[in-house]
């Protein structure tokens, strides 16, 4: 295992105790705005767009079930991952930290701060075609939530200086 | 000497190109390539895009268009050639005799490597290559010692030679291996696709985590063990009364300390391993190696790279360079 760094218990008490439907909803627009401006993702998907994710954060007490009905996303927080086709689960600075294509999905698979269980092959067309996005989650919120962007951008920078976890696509990379 | 780097998305083709790729390999979305990979690869738009962006930038772009076309269905890899050649890209990367022949006569102009798929291990095969089908660069399979690179650069004065340097191994003569069809129906010779990922399962038992590829069980690794790829050569098997890594050591291979005899050998071009990874170890990989073929051509030592965690296995080898393996 690296070094990743995990969610402090208290924010994860925190998170969990968000209501899940309102939640799920904010989660399900960022990810329509995002598949919106970044339509490659749905494509790189194939036929895999019809699995269902579960995105498992290991240090949350919330597992994020991502489906794409019709190609738009839909984000629903549950508790575990039943239900779910393939599982993606890690730290979640590891999970921010492939998004933001600071690490390398197989490195993190051989070092075992990533587990892939299921639909390997759904799992891995999501990974790629995330990884291809070149995402920056700050600038997607900058597009849902203009004020809520803005509050955020100085506490991240100060997070990831502090912590090393990927908050912002990083830099170097592209 | 030439850097020639992998790219499995056009994110990646960008990453390589600013980490100091000399030259990017990639390939289309379909079963004419070897990492035919889901969420991979290029449309011929993507193509030609990341084409004019590496050249911009002083690079070029290598098509590999390596599997072998199925009977009766060869029109793919025919119109993958004129995709390839109508995007600018600077040369493909063929496997197959056939498909030479035609590319040599339908696209002359089109410049024709040899792919790692061919196999072509001495001069008499690669003098043939480049005779009969105008073949500029071989890349050699990874099997050889460098001994054996510099005997073959001796005698083939007309075909380059790249070799790799640095990401998975096959121990197998490549383009020959059917250890994934075995398992599978699939194979990378024909589908593009080694222990496709369709075919694999990763179940958690206990404190252990098992690979499963099809109906076969390929290896179990410990809780704090590094998990290897799933393929069946890097498997682990009951063998007598030996159980091990009987095909091959889950390890990969990294010649960046022998590249100063690699130079000295003729080799002209690095190929570095990896279609199937993130841009972040592109970036990672390439900025590495850039620094690495930079010393070597200002007469500097190599620089120590920190590539293991990268590694499948987290540990790597000169592979068959030096011939040490067990």
């Amino acid at each position: 295992m690296t070094s990743l760094p995990t969610l402090a218990p208290p924010l994860s008490r925190l998170v969990g105790l968000l209501p899940k439907p309102p939640a799920s909803v904010a989660l399900t627009l960022l990810a329509r705005r995002i598949a919106a401006r970044h339509s490659e993702i749905v494509g790189r998907l194939g036929t895999h767009v019809n699995a269902s994710f579960a995105l498992d954060p290991t240090d949350l007490p919330v597992v994020m079930i991502l489906t794409l009905p019709a190609g738009q996303p839909r984000i629903r927080l549950q508790k575990d991952a039943s239900g779910a086709d393939c599982r993606i689960a890690g730290k979640l600075s590891a999970l921010l930290a492939l998004v933001h294509g600071a690490v390398d999905g197989d490195a993190l698979f051989f070092s075992r701060d990533l587990v892939i269980a299921g639909d390997t092959a759904a799992a891995l067309a999501l990974r790629n075609a995330i990884d291809n996005a070149e995402l920056d989650l700050l600038e997607e919120i900058q597009h849902v939530a203009p004020p809520l962007a803005r509050a955020l951008a100085p506490i991240a920078a100060a997070l990831e200086r502090q912590t090393g976890v990927a908050l912002r696509r990083a830099s170097g990379v592209i | 000497m030439e850097l020639v780097c992998p790219a499995g998305t056009p994110a990646a083709l960008r990453a390589a190109v600013e980490a100091g790729a000399h030259s990017v390999y990639c390939g289309f979305a379909d079963e004419t390539n070897a990492r035919n990979f889901p969420g991979l690869n290029f449309s011929p738009k993507e193509l030609a895009e990341g084409v004019a962006f590496a050249h911009k930038h002083g690079a070029h772009v290598l098509v590999a268009i390596n599997t072998f076309p199925r009977a009766g269905d060869e029109s793919l890899w025919h119109r993958n050639i004129a995709a390839a050649e109508a995007a600018g890209a600077d040369a493909v990367i063929l496997a197959d005799m056939g498909l030479l022949a035609y590319a040599a006569k339908n696209h002359p102009n089109l410049r024709r490597h040899l792919s790692v798929q061919a196999a072509a291990a001495n001069p008499d095969i690669i003098n043939f290559y480049g005779r009969e089908f105008g073949v500029k660069r071989v890349v050699l399979p990874r099997v050889l010692t460098v001994a054996e690179i510099a005997a073959i650069n001796r005698e083939t004065p007309e075909v380059e030679t790249e070799v790799f340097v640095f990401g998975g191994l096959c121990v197998m003569a490549e383009g020959r291996c059917s250890l994934s069809s075995y398992a599978t129906g699939k194979s990378p010779n024909m589908n593009g696709v080694c222990s496709p990922a369709t075919e694999v399962q990763y179940v958690e038992e206990g404190d252990e985590l098992a690979a499963r590829l099809g109906d076969f069980t390929i290896h179990r690794v410990g809780k704090d063990q590094p998990a290897p790829y799933p393929t069946l050569c890097k498997g682990c098997f009951t063998s007598g009364d030996q159980v091990g890594h009987i095909f091959e050591d889950a390890v990969s291979l990294n010649a960046q300390d022998i590249l100063p005899q690699l130079a000295k050998a003729g080799v002209t071009a690095l190929k570095i391993e990896g279609r199937q990874r993130s841009r972040s170890y592109v970036a990672q990989v390439v900025r590495s190696f850039r620094a690495a073929v930079d010393a070597l051509a200002a007469g500097q030592p190599m620089p120590q790279g920190a590539l293991a965690a990268l590694s499948e296995g987290q540990a790597t080898t000169t592979g068959a360079y030096a011939k040490t393996w067990r």
